[in-house]
């Protein structure tokens, strides 16, 4: 059986999505683009220099790639939606991962006003990718506004923590039917490959690749380990219990 | 209504800085070092001299925060004076008064002259810096200084005299959307006396500026002290503690601090308490300690060496190609500068300096909307 990724109609190649901020140069995160296939990649439209010939991020972007422009910086919806639409005129297209984040010190995202910015945007004809704390009325919500995924965190952004919120990411990924994408807080290709295991769609990972000493090693570890999350939880891997189980049970006379 | 950092900085009124210092010890430090986040009196710790003994353990974790938080980039930006006019008298400053020096103010087909010259290094991000005069330089006047180099920019900064809630509010709508504005120290019997006269000598009207400029929505709002004037660990510690006090109330401002160091000027001022070299690398680690999602800013105040080697311990700030002469980039003015330039080096140069480093410098990390 084919294990294709569909977001909003398209073929998605790779599982493993990367943020392009925080690299040292704009060729070592081309390297890690190549190097790790990722067919998606976030940018930030903050950085976006289209006046500037020689350092223009999204000329280091493979051709191939989709690019998904985020509305980092953004504090409320207004601002969110006001991003969105200078990034499409900037010829980013119209993948938008929008972020609404109000709090500089823990950079955590403000559901509400996501939501909102989602309802406008996705009626413009934007395919929406909306950065949320996992919350399940609030995924409800983002589903009926036309987002195309939902992006929650797995822990707070940069931190490397790891699937903290690994509970409520299970339920959205039961719940709702749309790709989970877990996006902010993955320090390892095995936090990859875990938010894989539980059945997320793809991850997105942008702080543990670039500020690793070797980007773009870094980046394929983490494509791999997403594929091999994936291949588990396709087959059925058995997921961790509470409880100990006996493996010679003692109702097993009643066969 | 949310009080203000003066209330804040009461509390401290008969807090004893100088035997806290001299008594922390190894096993403070020790244990500040494994601690997240810092408390204020571990941030005060890592001010005292016994810290000095622990600076490249506390280095190393200020890179590793830094790189975590920022990751491998620098922010540049320059400065732009608009005009040095100014009513005040601070004892340290190049602009002041009765200093016998040129004074001028932009036109501003001049202002836009000047923008051109600064956009063409490739520098996207500006700050625009005025004496305080009411008369030559107005809140209308810096209207309209911002509204000529926007185009030219895509982020505009101020760093002018301190001005009402109302004030930021109209700047704001014309395109600024930063604000810097330094307490020269906090400490106030000091701050009487290096500012007798002018509208400077309101030390509460500056104190609150920053909050004003919140409240009135500014994006990016930058503290700071400039260290040399009074005992650096005092001052650095409450210009930490006013940037933490602002990002708990106002938690949607970028914040950001700068630890600026007293240099030599115009009018022969000689700086009371000197910082060495490895004060201020204490102090900058100290603050990204603190405040791990604070932009720390470093100008050209500081030579080439010393900016080299502080890229990666917290920095994620730099000015580049800098003058500090109205019209120093396109009039070419003979007169001197509001203070002296130790990085003389252009705008590449920088740019290349912290590529050696192993950093990306960027030029454009917002734009109006």
């Amino acid at each position: 059986m084919e294990d294709q990724l569909i977001i909003a109609g398209q073929a998605i190649e790779s599982r493993f999505f990367l943020g392009t901020g925080k690299f040292a140069s704009y060729p070592l995160m081309r390297e890690a683009i190549v190097v790790s296939r990722a067919h998606i990649v976030t940018v930030a439209l903050r950085r976006v220099d289209t006046q500037d010939r020689r350092d223009n991020i999204l000329e280091y972007i493979p051709k191939e790639c989709i690019i998904m422009a985020n509305t980092s910086g953004a504090r409320n919806a207004d601002e969110a939606i006001r991003i969105a639409r200078i990034a499409r005129a900037a010829g980013c297209g119209n993948w938008i991962k929008i972020e609404v984040i109000p709090d500089n010190k823990y950079l955590l995202p403000d559901n509400a006003q996501t939501i909102r910015a989602t309802e406008v945007l996705a009626k413009e004809g934007f395919i929406v990718m909306p950065y949320v704390n996992p919350d399940l009325a609030d995924a409800r919500r983002l589903s009926d506004a036309g987002a195309a995924t939902i992006m929650p965190l797995g822990a707070p952004i940069g931190t490397n923590k790891g699937v903290c919120m690994r509970e409520l990411i299970k339920i959205l990924v039961q719940e709702i039917n749309l790709p989970i994408v877990v996006d902010a807080g993955l320090g390892r290709p095995s936090h990859a490959a875990e938010a894989m295991e539980l059945g997320a769609s793809a991850v997105l990972v942008n702080t543990a690749v670039a500020t690793a000493q070797d980007p773009a090693l870094t980046a394929q570890a983490f494509s791999l380990a997403v594929r091999a999350g994936r291949i588990a939880y396709r087959a059925g891997v058995a997921a961790p219990k509470d409880n100990a189980e006996p493996s010679s049970p003692l109702t097993g006379f009643l066969r | 209504m949310k009080g203000s950092f003066f209330d804040e900085l009461r509390r401290f009124n008969s807090f004893d800085f100088y035997s806290f210092l001299e008594n922390v010890r190894r096993q403070d430090i020790e244990r500040a070092l494994l601690k997240e986040p810092l408390g204020e009196l571990d941030f005060l710790s890592l001010l005292s001299r016994n810290a000095l003994e622990y600076l490249e353990p506390l280095a190393q974790r200020a890179q590793k925060s830094t790189l975590a938080n920022f990751g491998r980039v620098i922010l540049l930006y320059a400065p732009l004076y608009l005009s040095n006019y100014c009513d005040n008298e601070c004892l340290y400053c190049g602009f002041k008064q009765a200093n016998a020096i040129q004074r001028r103010k932009l036109s501003l087909s001049e202002v836009e002259r000047e923008a051109q010259e600064v956009s063409r290094g490739g520098i996207r991000q500006v700050l625009l810096l005025t004496g305080e005069s009411k008369g030559a330089s107005p809140v209308s006047y810096i209207k309209e200084c911002i509204q000529a180099v926007s185009r030219y920019f895509t982020s505009v900064g101020i760093e002018v005299y301190p001005l009402t809630e109302g004030d930021y509010v109209s700047l704001i709508a014309s395109g600024a959307d930063g604000l810097t504005i330094y307490q020269e120290t906090y400490d106030r019997g000091l701050y009487g006396r290096l500012h007798p006269r002018g509208p400077k000598s309101d030390y509460r009207f500056r104190l609150d500026a920053p909050q004003r400029a919140a409240v009135a929505r500014m994006r990016q709002v930058n503290v700071g002290a400039l260290l040399g004037l009074g005992e650096f660990q005092k001052d650095v510690f409450f210009a930490g503690l006013h940037g933490r006090w602002l990002q708990d109330n106002y938690p949607e401002i970028e914040l950001g601090v700068s630890l600026p160091r007293l240099q030599p000027q115009a009018g022969g001022f000689v700086c009371a308490h000197p910082l060495t070299d490895r004060e201020l690398v204490q102090s900058l680690i100290a603050m990204r300690l603190f405040l791990p999602r604070a932009g720390i800013t470093i100008s050209t105040r500081e030579n080439s060496a010393l900016r080299k080697n502080l890229i990666g311990l917290g920095v994620t700030r730099m000015s580049a190609g800098s003058r500090t002469q109205v019209g120093g980039y396109a009039l070419a003015p003979a007169e001197e500068g509001q203070f002296e330039i130790a990085d003389t080096s252009s705008v590449d140069e920088v740019k290349e300096m912290i590529v050696q480093k192993g950093h990306q410098p960027v030029c454009k990390d917002w734009q109006v909307l």
